[in-house]
């Protein structure tokens, strides 16, 4: 009754949201992996996903912690309570450290409760100026309700209708350059649906979109979030995938989408797609095979570096593990990560939790 | 020609439905409710005749308390002219009834085609498109998985599905068709026609003024989910597995 979870850090994702749902209550956050990931891996590396919008990150959410640490001392911060400023909140550290400074165990969630009322609209803009704005007008007009806002460009839906089975783009009656996922979740179905159509209807007239679809049922809404969810599997059909998760201010976010497809010319099929909402770009460069060095070296460093002068994050969600242990400076001053190597040398000094990731080896 | 169009509200295809615990019924509050399936499917069938130029108009009618209205507004967001909502206090009215007021309403409107879904994933009765028939004394189509439409003949063509695989009829107009799964794949509410529909009517009638009375003449004793699959036994021996068929199963 008071939505507190507790946990072991083996639990899969979805079958918590399973649990939950009998009680009324759901887990803050969805991902695509949901049906194998674990709660614990999600808590260690503060995983994002399509929700956060509305229910904020693990770091707000994560009421407790039992933790093991390198010297095998068992710590036992497995609060439940939604107030606590008694010390220092070392549960934080634990937080996105990927397993780093110690092993979760166990997890005290807090869960919000289950609301019945959900509507997904997918809408087309012509630029991104008008995602942009459209986003801004979503937070002011659906205010409350509003659960997830996603948003592609048209060569990431050319790439999901290609190649996976059964996805059609709903707006298929004329060219559009870029497609937005809205998703309300609230307790009331007419008057939730009252909101969104007023603001569709305003949206519209303002021509912020150009065309959209809304849901008519549940089978419809899994079919649009089948789209958002399905270019991730897609890109992988498609032959050689460079991934980079970034995050920006929402202004300069598709900028960088830009820069790479003018960089690459035709070597390349550049797409980007994300959580809009959350200023979160997952940029995906496709080409027919991995052995192709020469297109890495026209990504990397640029797109680094682009992202460090812009003062955006090169991982958004996806942390840095070992591939982007050592460019941790592009997002992180050396004061700050001098500080990290620090306490990860006081907690961990032998190097046995998960050695080589997420700092630069010296 | 006018096409009506019969739909109904029922608890959304994709939920997770769970009996309630007093065993009168399933959980429906705070459950997501959406147009049937079959009714969507009907409704496409009529827009797409009407869009080929074979109607010119497209009339969507449900049977209800006043929360049927929602399938009425989905139904002109996805193109549907005009709806009709016959307003019932009864939270269940059966076939029988529905049959009687879809056939007096069809006295009323004339139209060339009554198109409704072959039945509802509620209680899946699969009556009511026969019973209309029956009392209309129109020609029948039902589990239509293609219909064709002869404006100057005055007759439609109907495949029908049924169990040693595909049945062809021809009906002469007015007729009745009720849609089976795969005639087609319903579209999307569009936002233009969702804003278009705001304008639409949707007219409201009782069943008095169409001299039907509404009658419950079945009642339902009891709901339960269906028994537990029992686990599977492993046998140590043929005559143990003779034994079992014949005094457990008893089907020697």
């Amino acid at each position: 009754t008071s939505g507190i979870l507790v946990c072991e850090a083996g639990c899969i994702l979805e079958n918590l949201d399973s649990f939950l749902e009998n009680e009324g209550f759901m887990m803050p956050l969805d991902l695509g992996a949901k049906g194998s990931c674990q709660i614990g891996g999600n808590v260690s590396t503060n995983a994002g996903g399509i929700r956060l919008l509305r229910y904020g990150s693990l770091h707000g959410n994560v009421l407790g912690l039992e933790v093991v640490l390198a010297n095998g001392t068992v710590l036992d911060m497995l609060g439940t309570l939604r107030k606590d400023n008694t010390g220092y909140s070392l549960k934080h550290l634990f937080i996105g450290s990927e397993g780093s400074l110690g092993i979760i165990t166990k997890v005290s969630i807090l869960t919000p409760s289950r609301l019945s009322a959900t509507n997904v609209a997918f809408l087309a803009c012509e630029d991104y100026l008008n995602c942009q704005r459209l986003l801004l007008e979503a937070k002011r007009t659906l205010g409350e309700i509003l659960s997830a806002f996603e948003f592609l460009d048209n060569h990431s839906m050319d790439m999901v209708s290609t190649h996976l089975e059964g996805v059609r783009n709903p707006l298929s009656s004329s060219l559009h350059n870029f497609y937005v996922l809205i998703e309300t979740t609230g307790s009331n179905e007419s008057s939730d649906k009252e909101k969104l159509d007023t603001f569709l209807m305003q949206s519209m007239e303002g021509g912020l979109i150009s065309d959209g679809v809304v849901a008519q049922d549940i089978n419809q809404a899994s079919s649009f979030w089948r789209i958002r969810e399905g270019i991730a599997e897609a890109s992988m059909k498609a032959g050689a995938v460079y991934k980079y998760d970034l995050s920006f201010p929402v202004k300069m976010l598709y900028k960088i989408v830009e820069e790479i497809r003018q960089r690459l010319g035709n070597s390349a099929k550049v797409i980007g797609y994300g959580h809009l909402g959350d200023g979160n770009l997952h940029l995906n460069i496709l080409t027919d095979s991995y052995d192709n060095n020469d297109i890495l070296s026209k990504i990397e460093p640029f797109v680094y570096e682009w992202t460090s002068e812009h003062h955006g994050s090169i991982s958004a969600e996806h942390g840095l593990g070992m591939m982007k242990a050592d460019k941790i400076h592009y997002s992180k001053s050396a004061e700050t990560v001098r500080l990290m190597v620090c306490l990860k040398n006081m907690m961990d000094p032998n190097g046995i939790m998960n050695p080589y990731k997420v700092l630069p080896s010296f | 020609m006018k096409i009506m169009v019969s739909m109904k509200r029922v608890i959304d295809y994709a939920v997770k439905i769970r009996v309630k615990a007093d065993k009168t019924g399933v959980e429906t509050t705070n459950v997501k409710m959406s147009m049937n399936p079959f009714c969507e499917i009907a409704l496409e069938e009529a827009l797409r005749i009407k869009e080929s130029g074979g109607a010119s108009e497209v009339v969507a009618v449900s049977i209800g308390p006043p929360k049927s209205a929602d399938t009425l507004r989905t139904a002109l967001a996805m193109g549907a002219d005009r709806a009709v909502h016959v307003t019932t206090t009864a939270p269940t009215v059966y076939p029988l009834t529905v049959s009687k007021i879809l056939s007096a309403l069809a006295d009323v409107e004339k139209p060339g085609l009554l198109i409704l879904g072959k039945q509802a994933i509620d209680d899946d009765c699969n009556q009511t498109g026969q019973m209309v028939a029956g009392l209309l004394r129109w020609p029948q189509g039902t589990f239509a998985s293609k219909v064709v439409l002869d404006k100057e003949k005055q007759e439609v063509t109907v495949e029908r599905e049924v169990d040693g695989g595909l049945e062809t009829v021809c009906l002469s107009l007015p007729a009745v068709i009720t849609t089976d799964l795969r005639l087609n794949q319903p579209r999307y509410a569009t936002l233009p026609n969702i804003m278009k529909a705001k304008s639409k009517v949707i007219k409201k009638v009782t069943p008095e003024e169409l001299n039907v009375e509404i009658n419950t003449d079945l009642e339902v004793l009891q709901v339960t989910e269906p028994p537990k699959r029992k686990a599977g036994v492993i046998l140590s021996s043929v005559d143990e597995l003779i034994d079992k068929l014949a005094n457990e199963a008893r089907v020697l």
